[in-house]
């Protein structure tokens, strides 16, 4: 049952600008197994994204550089082919976009768009193809999607188009699915009926699939494993219960703290990460959060820790993470696991 | 889409009628008096003046205007006084020669400025890209008259290729008409070209960057395809307007290259009959320019609703 889909080991995401090398990601660490939602959270900026992008190198390749590996069912896809990774793209590992609304080509109907896809990675033809795709929008909860099928994306609302986006991206059924904060532009009500969808359409097709958000109730509602990422790399992995009550890393308890509480006292300010993301140009030497940390000692400002193993589940990247932990109180984020 | 239709045509009324007028006014304030240049410089004042009476070029302005505007909406352009016979027939007859030159050229940079600036923009900032924009820069820059008479000395004068100048109609067989007309064409559609062809490089370079462009990417689609179905269709809407815009400076600008290559087309009948004072055909001639040149904005307008779906009008 355990298959291992996806390992992502130290992958370096670079990115030649104008202004110089930028290094977007660098040093992120994460496995997928089948069946399982691994979310990567993280504040704006942090890599995410980038990271999404580089699993099936959708990145403009004239100016980025990968380093690292990303191994799919152990072939690595960073020094794959192009045209290997065109018959991984969309047939193995498929990806859902942030934005549904400038996700669809707007000059074609959505069913020609989600045919295309069946078309090029399966052997059927166009009949066939029509018939899978109506298939494929009925499973997404599209009403009359025989009809749909003929619309144009400008003709669908926001939700509807990300369900569009869904059942292009399952139609070839995929054994990955990667989801680029697939709620974020999308109401509460909807959101949460895209996520409903994904995690049952995830169990249909036994898929593995990595959840990007910064939105740590997606998490807590979705995810069996949480990868944490600051500034480019992953500072903290765990299984989502063990996050969300006792977290490790002063960053992911920042974090949680920062969530608000629908009960409790309502005059007591918000938690708030003391100062600001560093730019890319000028990160720190040392630890990358040290700098804002209020733990942070000599050590972290001179010399960056590594991805640690803390124990027999969890890694984290932080040098002090075992004093911090047992000086901290214990408990009270369970009440925010919960609250979701 | 039939009211649509309808409701641009009619909005064209006014636009035409202000046309009317200023090209009514610029010809009659223009010094030159059509009956002298008609009768030659031997005439005496007396017959000139009565051919002014019988002409109706004593009445007043505005009184010349009405009865020439009545004989317009009516289908009536007037009757050129220099060539004897009805300005609508001087029209049709002349036109035949321009609309080819002007389609062939048209055709000519459309087909070569589309490729190279989709290649241009996959290509940017590389050499590839800066020789095509370099190229273009040219095409824009020497005028069309300039590079006829160079095309003229290179490939007709000394390499003896194609011939120096002249028309043949398409009567004269298909090959022989092409080849008449290959170098007023790349004469006329050079500037085109460049326009065109920077036009598809930034609007493609733009829609490279969309979202959707992303999608198909990720659905394992070969680049080919993402650039020839899902980026030019998107970046086609800009493309066309620049089309459709320089369609019409086609036929107008056709002038200078058919003096250049001795076309009997409607630039030079526009220009004799401003040499001739034949106010009729001059003032006729210009009015079913600016009627074409309307007309193919509105075919381009139409066709937007081809290409993009979002601004169809028919919805269901």
């Amino acid at each position: 049952m355990e298959t291992k889909l996806l390992e992502v080991k130290n992958l370096k995401t670079h990115f030649n600008t104008e202004r110089g090398r930028v290094t977007a990601v660098d040093g992120v660490f994460f496995t997928v197994y089948a069946g399982e939602t691994v979310g990567v959270v993280g504040e704006s900026g942090c890599g995410k994204s980038v990271t999404a992008e580089s699993i099936l190198r959708l990145l403009d390749e004239k100016s980025t550089e990968y380093e690292g590996e990303i191994l799919y069912k152990g072939k690595n896809l960073l020094t794959s082919t192009i045209n290997d990774m065109q018959s991984v793209r969309g047939n193995d590992i498929s990806m859902i976009f942030q934005d549904p609304m400038s996700s669809l080509n707007p000059v074609y109907t959505v069913g020609n768009q989600i045919v295309e896809s069946i078309m090029l990675h399966q052997n059927v033809n166009k009949k066939e193809a029509y018939e899978k795709a109506t298939e494929m929008l009925r499973l997404t909860g599209i009403p009359s999607p025989e009809k749909r099928i003929h619309e144009y994306p400008h003709e669908l609302s926001g939700g509807m188009r990300q369900r569009v986006m869904i059942a292009m991206a399952l139609s070839c059924q995929p054994k990955l699915l990667i989801a680029d904060e697939p709620t974020t532009a999308l109401d509460v009500t909807t959101q949460s009926q895209i996520l409903d969808l994904i995690n049952e359409l995830k169990v249909k097709f036994n898929m593995g699939t990595v959840m990007i958000t910064h939105d740590l109730g997606v998490v807590a509602e979705v995810c069996t494993k949480v990868v944490v990422m600051y500034l480019g790399q992953v500072i903290e992995e765990a299984d989502v219960r063990s996050l969300f009550s006792s977290p490790y890393h002063p960053y992911t308890d920042g974090l949680l703290k920062s969530i608000p509480q629908l009960t409790g006292d309502r005059s007591k300010k918000l938690h708030v990460i003391e100062g600001k993301v560093p730019t890319l140009h000028q990160i720190p030497k040392g630890c990358r959060f040290a700098p804002r940390c209020a733990f942070a000692s000599e050590k972290c400002h001179e010399e960056m820790p590594e991805l640690a193993q803390a124990d027999h589940s969890r890694k984290v990247r932080c040098w002090h993470y075992k004093e911090i932990f047992q000086a901290g109180e214990e408990g009270p984020y369970v009440s925010a696991a919960d609250s979701y | 889409m039939k009211g649509y239709i309808l409701k641009r045509l009619l909005s064209l009324i006014p636009v035409l009628f202000v046309v009317a007028v200023v090209v009514f006014l610029i010809i009659h304030i223009t010094p030159g008096d059509p009956a002298s240049v008609m009768l030659g410089p031997e005439a005496s004042p007396r017959e000139v003046a009565e051919l002014r009476e019988e002409l109706g070029l004593n009445l007043p302005l505005y009184q010349q205007f009405t009865s020439w505007l009545a004989g317009v909406v009516q289908g009536d352009f007037g009757w050129s006084i220099f060539m004897n016979e009805p300005v609508l027939q001087s029209f049709f007859s002349h036109l035949g020669p321009t609309l080819s030159l002007a389609i062939f050229a048209q055709l000519l940079a459309v087909v070569l400025a589309i490729p190279f600036g989709v290649i241009a923009a996959k290509r940017r900032g590389t050499i590839i890209d800066q020789t095509f924009m370099g190229g273009s820069l040219i095409g824009i820059s020497v005028p069309s008259f300039l590079l006829g008479l160079l095309l003229i000395l290179l490939f007709a004068v000394q390499l003896r290729w194609l011939p120096v100048a002249g028309y043949k109609p398409l009567d004269a067989g298909f090959f022989l008409h092409i080849r008449y007309l290959i170098l007023p064409a790349i004469a006329l559609g050079a500037m085109q070209a460049a326009l065109i062809a920077r036009m598809t490089r930034s609007s493609m370079l733009d829609i490279l960057n969309a979202n959707y462009i992303k999608t198909a990417r990720s659905k394992g689609l070969k680049e080919k395809i993402i650039i020839y179905k899902h980026a030019l269709r998107n970046a086609f809407i800009p493309i066309l307007t620049v089309i459709g815009q320089t369609f019409g400076t086609l036929v107008a600008g056709a002038a200078v290259v058919e003096t250049v290559f001795n076309i009997p087309g409607i630039g030079q009948l526009i220009v004799n009959s401003v040499e001739r004072r034949d106010f009729a055909v001059i003032q006729g001639t210009i009015l079913l320019v600016a009627i074409s040149y309307v007309l193919i904005n509105l075919v381009v307008d139409l066709l937007y609703g081809v290409i993009d779906p979002r601004v169809r009008l028919n919805r269901k």
